[in-house]
């Protein structure tokens, strides 16, 4: 309880100090984070779209491999990045290894499944003569998706809020393949998991809540942001 | 030249015949009634006349061009067309937006489509109503948005699915009004899909009778009620048909 307390003030403090590694942490978290959900957005919500609005041989099976996917533990996500861009690897002429790049490729493929799941779950809730509707009124077939899309955007909103959500509060992936090195792609998590190594639990909790009042914070924005598009 | 020609068309669902037409010929200007009992393919004639569905065999005609299956030939004569569900399903948005929904996929921006929306609007008496959100609306509100949704297009044809079905007779006769009216300024042909009898006598030009995915009769409409020609017509209007 006292590490509790002690966390409070020192989150409070460490906010109020614009100490110059605290931030760092905090604004490459929300690069890499912010990147990775951006980039699993445009490439989720269509996936999710076009598995929602079409029926194909074979949409089943990969609806399956998008639930398990929702799912995968970053850790092994982790590995198989660091697999790929390690010196030996296939992309390792990149050398993104240890970069927050590739900190980023990690967390798109984590966050993306996730995202493009959900949307198939919000647009299945949409009324199924939404579409019909707007193209008796003239749409064609892009246009007709983009209505459907539209009536379910709280729930996409909500896809790409949770997509942000497991990016930014995860560790197995940035650690594996960033490598926490300080000043560089040292994040949120990972630093949090490197002060409670070192006994430091009153940092790692203060750092935490920061972690959770950022989440908050751009939860509001973006339903915010949802709410007032819609209008 | 016919507004519409259908030739030897058939609809399947899922192996099942749902429509079957030899010869169908409506009129521009016109008002035509459907009526019939439920599942004798009313509602699957107006998708096919909307092109939001094809035949599985025959020709459709529209304004004397063959309606193909290319995309882009059935997106432009769509366009020229709108069509009223019975269920008014209105975009979770303002009624403006709702009802300026087919100009903005047109291209149309700007003070024009304003001022069409108020028009629109103020036809279905419901001026200043813009900035309501859709899903405040009652029933009758929501479907007159819903005409004004197409009528705001203008277009050469309207096409009704029983759209007072689930009205008061207070929304219903502003809809009836609106329909007669835009018929006699716009010249628009209108098909209206009705269970009421008495509304198809009240303002269809030409009434057909659809029963078991056929057309049994079409006749100017005093005709059709007066003396119909087939027997199945004259069980049905006298309510005497077992379905």
């Amino acid at each position: 309880m006292q590490d509790m307390l002690v966390g409070l003030r020192e989150a409070w403090q460490l906010l109020l100090s614009l100490d110059e590694e605290t931030y760092q942490i905090i604004l490459l978290s929300l690069r890499v984070s912010g990147t990775a959900v951006l980039l699993a957005a445009l490439m989720g919500i269509p996936l999710g779209a076009f598995l929602s609005l079409n029926n194909f041989w074979g949409k089943k099976l990969i609806l399956n491999i998008i639930n398990t996917f929702m799912g995968l533990p970053p850790v092994v996500i982790g590995l198989v990045v660091y697999l790929f861009l390690s010196s030996s690897g296939p992309l390792g002429e990149l050398e993104l290894l240890f970069t927050p790049e590739a900190m980023i490729v990690a967390q798109t493929i984590l966050v993306t499944p996730i995202i493009a799941g959900l949307t198939i779950a919000a647009l299945s809730g949409v009324n199924p003569m939404i579409g019909l509707v707007a193209t008796s009124l003239g749409a064609n077939s892009w246009q007709a998706a983009w209505a459907i899309i539209k009536e379910a955007r709280y729930g996409v909103m909500a896809a790409i809020v949770s997509g942000f959500g497991r990016a930014v509060a995860e560790v197995g992936a940035v650690i594996m393949v960033g490598g926490d090195i300080q000043g560089s792609t040292r994040v949120m998590t990972t630093a949090i998991a490197l002060q409670t190594r070192m006994g430091n639990f009153s940092t790692a909790l203060a750092l935490g809540l920061i972690l959770v009042l950022l989440s908050f914070l751009i939860n509001l924005s973006l339903g915010y942001l949802t709410e007032r598009r819609g209008r | 030249m016919w507004m519409y020609e259908i030739n030897d068309l058939q609809k399947n669902y899922q192996g099942k015949k749902v429509l079957e037409i030899e010869n169908l010929q409506l009129a521009k200007g016109k008002i035509y009634g459907i009526i019939g009992p439920s599942g004798g393919g009313k509602s699957t004639l107006l998708r096919l006349l909307n092109l939001l569905e094809k035949p599985d065999q025959g020709e459709i005609y529209y304004q004397g061009n063959l309606v193909e299956e290319d995309e882009k030939q059935r997106l432009a004569y769509r366009r020229t067309m709108a069509m009223v569900f019975q269920q008014s399903v209105l975009f979770n948005t303002t009624v403006y937006k709702n009802v300026a929904y087919g100009l903005g996929i047109r291209g149309q921006r700007g003070e024009a489509v304003k001022k069409k929306v108020a028009q629109a609007l103020d036809l279905v008496e419901m001026e200043g109503y813009e900035k309501r959100q859709a899903i405040t609306l009652s029933g009758g509100e929501a479907q007159r948005v819903a005409l004004a949704r197409t009528m705001v297009l203008e277009p050469e044809v309207l096409l009704l699915d029983e759209p007072t079905a689930s009205l008061d007779p207070y929304n219903t006769g502003v809809v009836e009004k609106l329909v007669r009216h835009l018929n006699e300024e716009k010249g628009t042909t209108m098909v209206w899909v009705t269970h009421n009898m008495f509304q198809a006598k009240r303002l269809a030009h030409e009434t057909l009778f659809l029963y078991e995915n056929r057309i049994v009769e079409q006749k100017a409409t005093e005709e059709f009620f007066q003396s119909p020609s087939d027997p199945k017509t004259q069980a049905f209007i006298e309510g005497k048909m077992i379905y």
